[in-house]
C-alpha cells in the first residue's frame, strides 16, 4: 500500500515542481530551494513526518525533506539540552547524505571527463 | 515610431505600424510550452523514481533486516550513487530534458548538480576547480535548510 502512496505523492510533489517551472516561469533552482523552505516550513505544523508515515520514499526522495530533517533534527536536540545545540542539530542527520555525495562527486569528477 | 516590449522576459524593439501587425509579432515570437505534457512527464516519472525507492528501502527493511531509519539512509545512498554515475555517464542530462521536474526535485537532483559542478570544472585543477565549484549549484540548498531550520527550528523551541 504504502508503494501506491509513495508514486502518488512523490509524483504529485514532482507535478507542482514542474507547474512552477512552467507557469511562473522559475528556475530549477528557485523551485528546489523554495521546497526546502517548505519541508522546514511543515516541520512547525509537525505534518512532514506524518507523510512520510504515508507515503515512505515518495516524501524522503523529494528535495523537501532536506529541510524537514534538518529542521527536525535541530529541534530534538535544542529540546534534550539547550538553545546552542539548535546549531549541533541542523547538519546532524543530513551529514551522511551530504558527506557521501560530496565524495561520489569528487570521485566522479575524477574518473569522467565533462561532456559537450 | 518606436516602442520597447518584453515578452516572456525577451527584450523586443517593435516599430509600431499596426495593432495587427504587432499582434502577430507577439504570437510569432510566444515560446510555447507544452504545459500538460511536460507535467505529465514529471508526474509519471518523479513518481515511479519514488516508487522503486519505496521498493527498495521495504525490501531492505523485508530482507537484510535493517530499521527503519538505517533503510531510509541506505535507500538515499543508493539514489546519490546512481545519479551521480549517471551525471558522470551524460544520460542525466538527457533524463532531466524528458523528466523535468522528475529530475530536479528527488534528491538525485542535488546529487547531480554536485556532480555536474565537479566535472565542469574539472579543468581549472583539482583544488581551484572541482572543490571550489562543486557547491556552485547545490550551495543553494545548503544555505536555505540551514537558515529556514534554525528559524523554524527557533520558533518551535520557543512554542514548545
Amino acid at each position: 500500500m504504502s508503494i501506491l502512496f509513495a508514486f502518488l505523492i512523490g509524483g504529485l510533489i514532482c507535478l507542482i515542481g514542474q507547474l512552477l517551472v512552467d507557469l511562473l516561469k522559475l528556475q530549477p533552482v528557485h523551485v528546489t530551494v523554495s521546497f526546502v523552505f517548505v519541508g522546514s516550513l511543515l516541520e512547525l505544523f509537525g505534518l512532514y513526518d506524518n507523510i512520510i508515515k504515508l507515503a515512505g520514499a515518495g516524501a524522503l526522495l523529494p528535495i523537501s525533506s532536506f529541510g524537514h530533517t534538518m529542521t527536525h533534527s535541530a529541534v530534538e536536540l535544542a529540546v534534550k539540552g539547550s538553545y546552542l545545540d539548535l546549531f549541533g542539530g541542523v547538519f546532524q542527520q543530513t551529514s551522511s547524505g551530504i558527506a557521501y555525495a560530496i565524495v561520489i562527486a569528487f570521485i566522479c569528477s575524477l574518473i569522467f571527463k565533462p561532456k559537450g | 515610431m518606436y516602442k520597447k516590449y518584453y515578452i516572456s522576459s525577451k527584450y523586443y524593439e517593435v516599430i509600431f505600424l499596426d495593432k495587427k501587425i504587432f499582434q502577430e509579432a507577439i504570437e510569432k515570437n510566444k515560446t510555447k510550452r507544452p504545459i500538460l505534457k511536460n507535467s505529465i512527464y514529471a508526474f509519471v516519472i518523479g513518481g515511479l523514481v519514488c516508487l522503486v525507492g519505496e521498493v527498495i528501502r521495504l525490501l531492505l527493511m523485508r530482507i537484510f533486516k535493517v530499521d527503519n531509519k538505517t533503510a531510509n539512509t541506505l535507500m538515499l545512498l543508493i539514489f546519490i550513487t546512481l545519479s551521480s554515475l549517471f551525471t558522470g555517464l551524460g544520460l542525466y542530462d538527457k533524463f532531466g530534458q524528458i523528466a523535468g521536474a522528475g529530475a530536479f526535485v528527488p534528491i538525485t537532483g542535488f546529487a547531480n548538480s554536485l556532480t555536474s559542478s565537479a566535472i565542469e570544472s574539472k579543468s581549472e585543477g583539482i583544488v581551484l576547480g572541482t572543490m571550489m565549484n562543486m557547491f556552485k549549484l547545490a550551495g543553494a540548498i545548503i544555505v536555505i535548510g540551514a537558515v529556514s531550520s534554525v528559524l523554524f527550528g527557533t520558533i518551535i523551541y520557543l512554542l514548545r
